[in-house]
């Protein structure tokens, strides 16, 4: 019976042992003030308990020092707390160089997963043991949650938006994957699995099942299926500006303005064109809403990239 | 108040028989229905929350029990989320936030200052039926088939994705909110202009801070509520894009209007409840309060950072790093006022002399319940473990700890201490203590499992889970069954004694505060002559006896 009563959960990221670490420091904390506040309550309540109705009461109505006392301690606790807390979630910030990309797509009710070679998943994330792995995530609809608590992380998904999570796995498992963040009927159906695989097991994994095109190519194929290739040229002579080396570049904006070419700009310019025009440009291009799933927003913009030459630098 | 100031605030002898309390002040339905009377308008609400406490607490056992297997096995899975939905929306907007601030504010904030009533005593009235109004329109669209959007209307789900009645339960909360801006309004306009002569503002009982702290969030906090629920309404019905990025909208826009908002929200749920406990701890300790000067301006401390902490609900949910960084420290800022509070009140207990009436078990519930829901915020504020337990169980636990644990402790402590004069009976203190530790035991077998299920990893607002969690899932509905039993206990022994309850006298606590020196029940004008107050709140300093 009692073995069957979980009180911690598995750990299986880099970032795991941090979190679990600060995790104990607070529940020291906790117990110290609990046991503190519950041991004098229950003592003073015991101690000083009315025994005759002529008891009287010692009137002490304050003291300064013990005030001062009781505010600076809590405030240098709580600022550990903090210190610890933030250089931890900073450190975490930012995806390491090197980073592999994977991206997902979330929707009612499911996780969609593209690996860069071509394989896809639902509700399921391959990954070998001890390499950092960058999520660049959009949602469909409503806003989810990426949530794998034996790796103590999450992020949330929302549509119009990329966000980012990485980690890097330190133990072959598999391991629950949640969404967390209420997203309607069968939200607590919304996850499925991370499989934690040795290195070689995952490359003959990758290779393996219904493979299809590397997600750059698969982009080009898209690019050239939706008539994109008849306004985007390789050279500025078409209606539209050439994307050769446009990704993470500065462009400057009819009316006015820049901005930065990441993976927001290329999904509105597909989504929306006439909201942001390159500058010398008419606002012509029609609208892909509706043609395009997120998923093909991910492959056009891998095959963006790759006309880049550049594979894991990503501007956010 | 000295003994001369007692006595002179007695009833003349004339005619003491014929003398009307407030209770008798006029019979039938149109005598509370029209009455200007803050302590009927306080019954008013009595009866209308305690009311939306039941309807809520059904729905939250429905979940419980539903959550007794991993499979969810008693309801379909769109009928658990309106459950919780509407758990929520009751529980917070119909029943803890107008809690102790309509009830006990409403009863006590005129006895208190010496006053006759309120300030504007018809505003008062209409503050019920604008909440009136509110919770029917909740309570209609529950029964048309609620809504599933979750309390926190989160875009762009609820603008764009969900099927349910979402407008009416906004508008419900939109109307409700205006109940709120007027009572805060009454309430500092109340304690600015009608101060008994003497009863300066660091003479006044604790509870008056807390009211006045809880009401400066009412006008500055609900009208932000509103506009978030306009905004809403704008684009569900009008396709306006506010929040819907699919329109143009930004849907964290809607987080940061809905928090700032619903994170003081958070303080109006648990700073009345901290008045209540700095009158009932003097009161059976017999000693002033430690610090009062610190218990008062923590209130204000708590009113003004709670303003600035809302981020911390967003720490995953996109915002920028350094946002989350700045309201991290703020978080750990306002969390030491509350600390200086506990403090505080343990202190006072030193050197009293201490006895366990019913309000004071209530209050000792409140101050180990508070202390953990406290603590465990302090897990949430840290960055790197709020990512993990950001929308789990972890974070449902803590809240309880404050909100059911603190607030629902001190609202019924509160009510014990005060029944005598409410009602001008007294209750049976065997069933009420008997009901103070089933609430405590019961409290604490339902939540305390939920801080386990929430590090190991189980999401909020699920209708079914991993078998893994089951166990620590049945602990908790087993923990809810006592706790239900310990909330109907009170609604049963309370009513009870409305009838058949011995009479209480004026002062049965023999406490210290104005309201102790009129009858129980008081006088429709409170008190035949003005009070003047010639000294400190709570001079237990000497004993004396009921009136």
């Amino acid at each position: 019976m009692l073995s069957d009563l979980p009180l911690f959960p598995a750990r299986a990221s880099t970032i795991g042992a941090g979190v679990d670490h600060l995790f104990f420091y607070l529940v020291a904390v906790a117990l110290v003030f609990s046991t503190l506040i519950f041991g004098l309550v229950f003592y003073f309540a015991i101690r000083y308990r009315r025994r005759s109705p002529a008891d009287k009461a010692t009137q002490i109505t304050s003291s300064v020092p013990l005030e001062i006392a009781w505010t600076v301690i809590p405030l240098c606790l709580s600022a550990v707390m903090f210190f610890w807390g933030a250089s931890l979630f900073l450190r975490h910030a930012i995806a390491p160089p090197g980073s592999a990309d994977i991206y997902v797509v979330g929707k009612q009710w499911m996780w969609k997963v593209q690996h860069p070679e071509g394989r896809r998943e639902i509700n399921e994330l391959h990954v070998p043991v001890g390499r950092p792995f960058r999520l660049i995530m959009t949602s469909e609809d409503a806003i989810h949650s990426f949530f794998v608590p034996a790796f103590r992380l999450k992020q949330d998904v929302l549509p119009g938006r990329f966000t980012t999570l990485w980690f890097q796995a330190t133990q072959v498992g598999r391991y629950h994957l949640f969404c967390s963040q209420y997203c309607g009927t069968n939200h607590s159906l919304m996850g499925g699995w991370i499989e934690v695989m040795e290195p070689v097991e995952y490359e003959h994994w990758l290779s393996r099942g219904s493979t299809g095109d590397p997600m750059q190519v698969a982009g080009a194929k898209l690019f050239e299926r939706l008539g994109c290739s008849n306004c985007h040229q390789s050279t500025n002579q078409g209606r539209g500006p050439s994307l050769e080396g446009l990704y993470g570049r500065r462009v400057l904006l009819e009316g006015g303005g820049t901005t930065i070419a990441d993976d927001a700009y290329i999904e509105e310019s597909i989504l929306k064109p006439a909201t942001k025009v390159t500058r010398g440009y008419q606002p012509i291009m029609p609208t892909f809403q509706g043609q395009i799933s997120e998923e093909g927003v991910f492959q056009i913009i891998a095959f963006l990239r790759s006309l880049k030459g550049e594979r894991t630098q990503v501007v956010q | 108040m000295n003994a001369t100031a007692a006595a002179r605030v007695l009833p003349e002898p004339l005619e003491p028989e014929s003398r009307g309390d407030y209770l008798n002040a006029g019979y039938g339905v149109k005598s509370w229905l029209l009455t200007t009377d803050h302590k009927r308008i306080a019954l008013l609400y009595l009866a209308s929350i305690t009311g939306m406490f039941f309807v809520g607490g059904a729905f939250a056992v429905l979940m419980r029990i539903n959550l007794l297997t991993p499979d969810g096995e008693l309801v379909s899975a769109e009928t658990y989320n309106k459950l919780f939905t509407m758990h929520g929306l009751i529980m917070i907007f119909f029943f803890l936030i107008p809690s102790i601030p309509t009830v006990l504010g409403n009863f006590l904030l005129p006895l208190m200052i010496g006053a006759r009533d309120v300030a504007f005593p018809r505003l008062n009235l209409l503050s019920w039926y604008i909440f009136i109004t509110g919770a029917t329109l909740a309570l209609v669209s529950a029964v048309y088939g609620g809504v599933d959007t979750g309390w926190t209307f989160y875009t762009p789900f609820s603008t764009t994705y969900s099927n349910t009645h979402v407008m009416a339960m906004a508008i419900g909360v939109f109307i409700t909110g205006f109940s709120s801006i007027l009572t805060g309004l009454n309430f500092i306009v109340t304690m600015h202009t009608m101060r008994a002569p003497g009863l300066t503002w660091f003479r006044m009982p604790l509870f008056l801070w807390s009211l006045y702290a809880t009401s400066l969030i009412f006008v500055l906090g609900t009208p932000v509520l509103a506009i978030s629920l306009l905004a809403l309404a704008v684009e569900r019905f009008f396709g306006v894009g506010i929040f819907n990025p699919r329109l143009g909208g930004d849907p964290v826009l809607f987080q940061h209007l809905f928090w700032f908002y619903s994170h003081p929200a958070v303080y109006v749920m648990i700073l009345p409840g901290m008045g209540v406990i700095s009158e009932v701890v003097p009161c059976f300790a017999r000693k002033r309060i430690f610090g009062y000067g610190f218990v008062a301006f923590s209130s204000v401390a708590i009113a003004v950072i709670g303003f600035l902490v809302w981020g911390h609900h967003m720490f995953v949910a996109g915002q920028s790093v350094y946002a989350s960084l700045a309201f991290s420290v703020l978080s750990y800022l306002v969390a030491i006022p509350s600390a200086i509070k506990v403090f505080n009140w343990t202190a006072t207990l030193y050197k009293g002399t201490i006895t366990y009436d019913t309000p004071m078990l209530y209050a000792f519930g409140f101050i180990g319940l508070f202390t953990m829901g406290g603590l465990t915020g302090l897990f949430l504020a840290a960055l790197a473990v709020d990512v993990h337990v950001h929308d789990t169980y972890f974070v449902i636990a803590h809240f309880h700890y404050i909100m059911v644990g603190g607030m629902v402790m001190a609202f019924l402590g509160g009510i014990h201490y005060w029944w005598p004069k409410i009602s001008g009976r007294l209750y049976p203190e065997g069933w009420a203590r008997l009901s103070a530790l089933v609430v405590f035991l019961g409290f604490n077998l339902t939540f305390f499992p939920q801080f386990v299920l929430g590090y190991l990893g189980m999401p909020r607002r699920y209708h079914a889970y991993p078998p893994e969690f089951q166990i620590l899932n049945v602990m908790s509905t087993a923990g809810a069954s006592i706790l239900g039993v310990g909330y109907l206990m009170p609604l049963i022994y309370l009513i009870w004694s409305m009838r058949y309850g011995p009479a209480a006298p004026s002062n049965p606590w023999a406490a210290t505060g104005l309201e102790w020196q009129t009858p129980s029940p008081p006088p429709t004008e409170n008190f035949e002559n003005v009070p003047v107050v010639t000294e400190e709140a709570y001079a237990y300093g000497e004993e004396r006896t009921d009136a």
